[in-house]
């Protein structure tokens, strides 16, 4: 069915002028910008709009149980694919349910556009039904947002939100349309504009020389360099750039917890991930390097731990998009402020330009001392036939899917595990909640991943806990034929919580604990889905490969987890990298 | 240290509300602020002025600059400049006290815009530290009411800021 706004509205001279409605001008413009997946919830305000969208079939509706379903969901299609994802939901508390997905794509910089209705603009401050202050709740979460306050401004606004959300380091743009503007009485002439300026927001793009030419002079002769990148590189498509760049200085890279997959897991010079869970010759030779190369990484604390003593020995390389990230935790010694892409690319060509290379004496002693700290074998836990190791559980699908799979995650102790254990070759491969750390975000994600890929292997690795945050979605999963696999490592407890309570709170395991747990395969079922129950270690490469077999089903896997297994390696919040501590020995096997 | 940033806005509704949500939300100081359209309508001017390290300035000014509806902006306090502001004071008089008010006025140069037969209200511009002289010139229990507009400032010379 092809909508009669979709007829003409080009932007050819000479064409008839199109005349439509605020609410069928908000789809047309979805439609020009080459929208596949609208992921929303009716309600009042935004009826207009979902009649618009009735009446056509090209921007394909997913509709999600809740809005924060829907944010997610756009938010793991966005992460996967590299577009942006596209929301619509209703006023009041539509637009509230989506602050927690607004704020989560914000925290992780992934580009979305969150259209919210809003009431008729002559009931604004009113205190209407189904009334809040919008573009107030959400300021302090979003890149930017828009109220529009003309029918005539539907299509400038939209073309504006897609421009900022995509460009520079992105992030969500909420437009809230009062539902008087969407009036379908009202038609004005529709032309979706070709470009969009703003004078007051123009991303940088190329490095500056004259930096570059500073981070040469410090990467010459640099006797223990050090890679650290981050999820700049694969927000900036920079992954094969970053490959030609490491191999030319043939140092250690590591990566963050939003970064794997910039840099392929099996290569030689990946070291593993930093921070908090991240190796110990990671974390080591962060400490012990002399020259520190940072890419699109913002310095987390959960990455540098205590600041005094981050990186003590070295000169920082800071190449960021965002001025503000750069020296804002840590001082860079020199900062290049440009996209990723073209900034390796130019770093690498005046490298070569002159022949500047690390020491070759200093690095073989590095890679040498790299070695010693990879011999502590740090992610080494004790493997058993019956208890099932959640680390063990994490290897067994990285087996299975031949470490090809799309692998979502919630929040805590099977999050960490997950990054530790699943090897990513590849970008956009891993998909959680690094920033906001949003319980509730691994399901939906995986519905916008499905969508974008429908033929792909698509996990969604969660625990007990936060699967309950969002579990309604196994009705969109189900209306849309979502062939999910959800590993569920159920532990019985909010781990992660558990973890800190019995490090730093004498074992007091305050509401950490879930009672009255439903049964998960009875309840896969009854949304129409396939639940197994895996208790044992010994069944589980088995029941992993019989789920994946089912290509179009989605497969609730049950796995009763080691209740007891903590995350290590560990730095405790506030302590310095070299200050780690490792799997006791009697636990590491 | 103390800093004047100067900046250019896009004059639409929000715009002041973005700045003032970033200094709450980080954490920063405000001790003063104005804001008003300039003689291009599509722009306003805000003066702000906020105290910090070096490293707490830079991060501020960057994060203005990465405000959407922020168009230029400079840090006045990086160079020589000028900065002015506009106090309005009610002060109770009596007797003998009327001219003493007058002559403190006088000798801060301020004019006296209103009276009534038990007050004055004085019209006093300058840089912060002369209005806060004057109000320490005063008896403090005759101050009936002070309004100050917070600093406005531009820097020295030709160059101005503007797009």
């Amino acid at each position: 069915m092809v909508a009669d706004f979709f007829v003409g509205g080009s932007n050819d001279p000479g064409e008839a002028v199109l005349e439509l409605s605020g609410a069928e001008i908000v789809i047309r413009s979805l439609a020009d910008e080459g929208v596949e997946f609208l992921f929303g919830y009716p309600g009042g305000a935004v009826l207009h709009i979902y009649d618009a969208l009735f009446a056509q079939d090209k921007v394909k509706h997913i509709l999600t149980r809740h809005e924060q379903g829907a944010t997610h969901a756009a938010d793991g299609y966005a992460r996967s694919t590299g577009k942006p994802g596209v929301v619509l939901v209703t006023s009041g508390p539509g637009a509230t349910n989506a602050v927690t997905g607004i704020a989560t794509a914000h925290l992780d910089s992934i580009p979305m556009i969150v259209i919210t209705g809003q009431v008729p603009r002559a009931m604004i401050g009113t205190d209407a039904f189904q009334e809040v202050d919008t573009v107030g709740i959400t300021r302090a979460c979003v890149k930017h947002n828009f109220l529009v306050n003309d029918v005539a401004d539907i299509a400038e606004t939209m073309k504006k939100a897609f421009y900022v959300a995509t460009t520079g380091r992105p992030g969500p743009v909420v437009v809230d349309i009062p539902k008087d503007i969407t009036d379908p009485s009202i038609k004005i002439p529709y032309k979706y504009p070709k470009t969009v300026s703003m004078r007051s927001y123009k991303p940088a793009k190329k490095g500056h020389a004259r930096q570059i030419k500073k981070a040469v002079e410090l990467i010459n002769g640099a006797k223990r360099p050090m890679i650290y990148a981050g999820g700049g590189v694969i927000l900036g498509e920079a992954t094969k750039s970053l490959i030609t760049f490491t191999r030319y200085m043939g140092s250690p890279i590591t990566l963050t917890l939003m970064g794997l997959g910039a840099y392929p897991a099996s290569d030689k010079q990946f070291v593993g991930m930093l921070g908090m869970h991240g190796t110990y010759e990671a974390n080591m030779a962060m400490h012990e390097c002399d020259v520190l190369i940072a890419i699109g990484a913002r310095f987390d604390d959960r990455i540098t731990g205590k600041l005094d003593d981050f990186c003590p020995h070295s000169k920082i390389i800071h190449i960021d998009i965002d001025p503000s990230s750069i020296s804002k935790n840590v001082q860079a010694h020199v900062p290049i402020v440009g996209h990723v892409e073209p900034v390796l690319k130019d770093l690498l060509k005046a490298l070569r330009e002159a022949k500047a290379k690390p020491d070759k004496k200093g690095q073989t002693a590095w890679w040498k001392q790299v070695a010693e700290w990879q011999g502590k074998d740090c992610l080494r836990y004790r493997d058993t036939k019956t208890v099932i190791k959640p680390q063990y559980a994490i290897e067994t699908l990285c087996k299975v899917t031949k470490g090809n799979a799309f692998v979502t995650s919630d929040v805590g102790q099977h999050q960490m595990w997950a990054a530790q254990y699943y090897g990513f070759e590849k970008p956009r491969r891993w998909i959680n909640s690094g920033g906001l750390g949003t319980m509730g975000f691994g399901l939906p994600a995986a519905m916008g991943v499905q969508l974008a890929h429908p033929k792909a292997q698509v996990a969604c690795v969660t625990g007990e806990s936060s699967i309950m945050m969002c579990i309604q979605e196994l009705s969109t999963c189900r209306q849309f034929n979502l062939p999910l696999k959800i590993i569920n490592l159920n532990n019985g407890y909010m781990g992660m919580v558990r973890q800190w309570q019995e490090f730093f709170y004498e074992k007091r395991y305050s509401e950490s604990y879930l009672e009255a747990l439903p049964d998960f395969v009875k309840l896969a079922e009854s949304f129409g889905h396939v639940g197994i129950r895996v208790d044992k270690a010994s069944d589980l490469e088995d029941a992993l490969k019989e789920a994946f077999k089912m290509k179009d089903r989605l497969v609730f896997l049950d796995i009763m987890v080691d209740p007891k297994e903590n995350v290590y390696p560990m730095i405790m919040a506030g302590r310095s990298h070299h200050e780690m501590h490792l799997m006791p020995e009697g636990d590491a096997g | 240290m103390r800093h004047i940033i100067s900046i250019l806005l896009e004059n639409e509704s929000g715009a002041l509300c973005r700045v003032a949500n970033l200094f709450s939300a980080r954490g920063y100081n405000i001790e003063s602020l104005t804001v008003a359209p300039t003689e291009d309508g599509s722009l306003s001017r805000m003066t702000l002025v906020t105290t910090g390290s070096d490293k707490v300035i830079e991060q501020i000014t960057k994060q203005l600059n990465k405000l959407i509806d922020v168009v230029k902006l400079v840090d006045l306090s990086e160079g020589v400049h000028i900065e002015r502001e506009m106090m309005l004071i009610k002060v109770r008089t009596l007797d003998e006290g009327r001219e003493e008010v007058q002559r403190l006025s006088d000798i801060f140069r301020g004019r006296i815009v209103d009276v009534s037969d038990r007050s004055y209200t004085i019209e006093l511009t300058g840089a912060g530290d002369k209005l806060d002289a004057f109000i320490a010139a005063l008896d403090e229990g005759d101050i009936i009411e002070v309004v100050r507009s917070g600093v406005s400032g531009i820097a020295r010379g030709e160059s101005g800021l503007k797009i």
